[in-house]
């Protein structure tokens, strides 16, 4: 059934797992391979179009595009980039440093930045994460919203020599650079290009790790690239991916000894992870919030005074109790619309939603009142049930609203049964009461948890809110051309969020992680990838 | 027999039908699967459109399933949601699953019909109170249970077996999972083999076999066991649909990549293609089961025979 090689690989395999020794290394520093528990990506492994954790795993351990967020601190950092300079925060002028190749020997030049980013934007090419290119002119002609494309490449977009390119904006954006350092905006050999089956089969990148085998839906062997340019050379000598049918089944196999890495700890097993790890486990903040969103297309929900029964209904939920009981401090609570993770210069505050986040059953049941009531007597949560711990966060929701507002229908939950369902009603508006809805950023700017998700019509925007005001700050904040002052604009504009109520916010999620005594160094970064490179394995 | 046999094969055609048709009716009723890829976020309705257009989703129904149909009679399963045809799903997952199932049947006939014997020529003995007893306790214990416990015991405390199995899924590896996903069916077969083997021990030809003088070896294989096995014969085959489509619960445990798994992440991931296409061939699976078990009963009992 299957080849000699692939036989003795399976071998090497069992041998790693069995007796902690690296597989073909050399021994000494560097050598260890680490092993790590995996998910089958849910698209193809393009840059463009993977927009979820497994499949970011993967594509931040092989390619490297103009920027890179720092794991720690969440600052781009010029990774490829020699500089990117802009007059008027419209167009910019990109110049790459010499010297960067693709594991394939290929030279990384401007031109492999203007293809991907054209091939990433062609609407004939489906690639998920196009709206990305959104901003660069001519987007409307490569991707327009209805029928074919009338145009092959970006007219925004052209490369000058081989390290400099330049891009034309459709309006100003000051922090625009801050976001290269996405996935979807990373270079593409042209092996891609002349054989798109065969580089899906076999991603080549020009990140520090190269992809040794991959077996789609069950487990990638990633290995150090000794040639690989950057500074962030990888600390291991590789790493096996796994995939795994369920994390609890992984979470077992890391306490067997048969892996190392686990970054999905079961929700089962929290209360006891302390315990079976002690230090080896990590708790940190990532970039995701969750939010309770309401249907402004609904005019039940838009009326005069309803602002008040939202600030009530958030005062209602007991937020440290259900982080504490049901999330065992997985999760914090909120205290505005963004996250923890961009820290105060990026444009978090822990006081813009005050009071109105804080559980005071009183002066819920008070602004309930005074707001008119929750239209139709009953607020309905929906969610959907099949994936994630929904059920029990919304119906601990829902028992604190019931309690502090002394009404045992107050809210109750609304299960949909799959994600894609619950996703197609939000998305064409045909839900009704609240859902819960979830924000995972793109890149850590204060831009990135506002505008998709607030602005009037924006992709995310499943609940219509729009508001005149918060939708000029937000024009104002991106045309400004220094960061402060963009990243106070912002601050302002959310602070219309906060006057409206135009989501509640819940609570912050963190990356959890558990890792075996075989390997230190373990980290996670804003967005709960583990930072590969930089793990040491004995 | 021969004749027998077509009709039966066009019997199975429009079962065929009939079931993928609900499945298909059923995967598409849960609604629109393009909306799940993008996260929790919108997917940008340009690509949504192309996307669905590509899939066929932007057709009615029926014609979406008539489409479906000549595919599959040319070979072609469609593509899953990952760009992956559902052939090369099948093709990595069927082994592994046919390999669990084999297993666990090769425990069921060793261990389930040896006890069953054993009760049944030992009625009412300490022998046959016992194994009543446990196959009680196997039968009452959900699957999960027997499977979690066992992979934390042997697995993590004692460190016996790993407690996954890789993805080659070797025979060896596949012991404990399929003695796991054997154990209630194996305490079926037990209990039937018991109770067919004591009922057909009084019987006449079992009587006129003793009193030929033949040896007891030979009175119990050749004439008891091989007219008792009937029942038994009938619940296995019927048993070997069931593991296959059914092992999910294991194989989650165990972490086998085999068919209950991508069953369940096509569901999760409402993929249309993915779910009809492996339902379709454990239908025929089933099919081919159950006409097989027919086919054995002649095989067992001569004075059955099929025109």
């Amino acid at each position: 059934m299957r080849g000699a090689t692939q036989a003795k690989w399976a071998a090497c395999a069992v041998a790693v797992a069995l007796t902690a020794t690296a597989c073909g290394g050399g021994g000494g520093g560097g050598s260890g391979i680490v092993g790590s528990s995996w998910g089958d990506p849910q698209n193809p492994l393009e840059p463009a179009n993977t927009n979820e954790v497994q499949g970011g795993k993967v594509l931040d351990m092989i390619v490297r595009g103009l920027k890179r967020y720092d794991p720690k601190t969440g600052e781009a950092k010029d990774m490829i980039a020699e500089s990117i300079v802009t007059k008027d925060s419209q167009n910019f002028t990109v110049k790459i440093k010499d010297g960067w190749k693709f594991s394939n020997g290929e030279k990384v030049t401007a031109k492999s930045f203007v293809d991907a980013w054209n091939y990433g934007a062609h609407l004939k090419n489906n690639q998920k994460n196009s709206y990305f290119f959104g901003y660069i002119e001519g987007y409307d002609k490569v991707h327009p919203e209805k029928g074919d494309a009338t145009a092959d490449t970006l007219s925004g977009l052209k490369a000058v020599d081989e390290r400099t390119f330049t891009v034309k904006l459709t309006q100003k954006f000051s922090t625009w650079p801050d976001t290269l350092g996405y996935p979807a905006f990373a270079p593409l050999p042209k092996a891609f290009f002349d054989n798109r089956d065969a580089w899906l089969a076999k991603p080549v990148g020009n990140g520090p790790y190269t992809v040794k085998s991959y077996q789609k839906g069950s487990r990638m062997e990633l290995r150090k690239w000794d040639g690989y340019s950057g500074d962030d050379k990888a600390e291991n000598g590789g790493v096996d991916l796994k995939v795994y049918t369920d994390n609890n089944s992984a979470y077992t196999d890391l306490m067997a000894g048969n892996l190392d890495l686990v970054d999905d700890v079961p929700a089962s097993q929290l209360k006891n992870v302390k315990s079976d790890l002690g230090d080896r486990y990590i708790n940190t903040p990532a970039g995701i919030i969750q939010t309770l969103a309401f249907p402004f297309y609904d005019s039940k929900w838009n009326k005069a005074g309803m602002d008040k029964v939202r600030r009530g209904l958030s005062m209602a939920i007991n937020r440290e109790q259900i982080t504490d009981t049901i999330f065992q401090k997985t999760r914090t609570p909120a205290k505005d619309w963004t996250s923890p993770v961009l820290g105060d210069d990026g444009g978090y505050s822990d006081s813009v939603c005050g009071d109105a986040c804080t559980y005071d059953a009183a002066r819920a049941k008070k602004l309930v009142k005074d707001g008119g009531g929750i239209p139709g007597g009953t607020l309905r949560v929906s969610y959907n049930s099949d994936t994630g711990s929904h059920k029990e966060w919304v119906d601990a929701v829902c028992n604190s609203i019931n309690r502090a507002l002394g009404n045992d229908k107050a809210c109750v939950g609304n299960p949909i049964g799959t994600f894609a369902d619950y996703r197609s009603k939000a998305s064409q508006q045909k839900l009704d009461g609240a859902w819960r809805a979830g924000w995972q950023m793109d890149y850590p700017l204060i831009q990135n948890f506002l505008a998709p998700v607030y602005y009037t019509d924006a992709p995310s925007n499943d609940g219509k809110y729009s508001s005149e005001e918060f939708d000029k700050l937000v024009d104002r904040a991106n045309a400004e051309t220094d960061t402060a002052k963009a990243v106070a604009t912002f601050r302002d504009a959310e602070k219309v969020l906060a006057k409206d109520m135009a989501a509640i916010p819940l609570w912050y999620q963190n990356g959890s992680a558990g890792y075996s005594d075989r390997v230190s160094d373990v980290a996670l970064n804003q967005f709960s990838v583990p930072v590969y490179e930089k793990i040491k394995a004995d | 027999m021969g004749r027998y046999v077509i009709r039966r094969l066009l019997q199975m055609i429009p079962v065929f039908i009939g079931a993928t048709l609900l499945i298909f009716l059923m995967v598409n009723v849960m609604g629109d699967p393009v909306a799940g890829l993008c996260g929790d976020r919108r997917c940008d309705p340009a690509t949504a459109a192309r996307l669905k257009k590509e899939f066929g989703l932007d057709k009615p129904v029926w014609q979406q399933y008539a489409t479906y149909m000549g595919n599959v009679f040319t070979g072609d399963f469609g593509t899953a949601f990952n760009g992956q045809k559902v052939t090369e799903l099948m093709s990595t997952a069927f082994p592994v699953t046919i390999r669990l199932t084999l297993v666990a049947i090769v425990f069921e006939i060793a261990i389930g019909i040896t006890l069953g014997v054993l009760t049944g020529l030992r009625r009412g003995r300490p022998v046959d109170t016992a194994v009543l007893i446990l196959t009680l306790v196997v039968i009452s214990v959900p699957t999960f249970v027997t499977g979690l416990l066992l992979q934390l015991f042997l697995g993590v405390e004692w460190g016996v077996i790993k407690p996954s199995v890789s993805s080659e899924a070797t025979v060896d590896e596949l012991i404990v999972p399929g003695l796991v996903l054997a154990s209630v069916s194996l305490a079926y077969v037990t209990r039937l083999t018991r109770t067919s083997i004591a009922e057909n021990r009084r019987a006449d030809y079992v009587r006129t076999a003793v009193a030929k003088g033949l040896p007891r070896r030979r009175v119990i294989t050749r004439h008891l066991l091989r007219n008792s096995l009937i029942p038994v014969v009938t619940f296995i085959g019927t048993d070997v649909g069931a593991l296959m489509g059914g092992a999910i619960v294991t194989e989650r445990i165990f972490n086998i990549h085999g068919v209950g798994f991508q069953l369940y992440q096509g569901i999760l991931r409402q993929s249309t293609q993915t779910v009809v296409g492996f339902v379709t061939v454990l239908v025929l699976v089933f099919l081919m089961a159950n006409l097989i078990v027919d086919l054995l009963y002649a095989v067992l009992d001569p004075r059955i025979r099929y025109a």
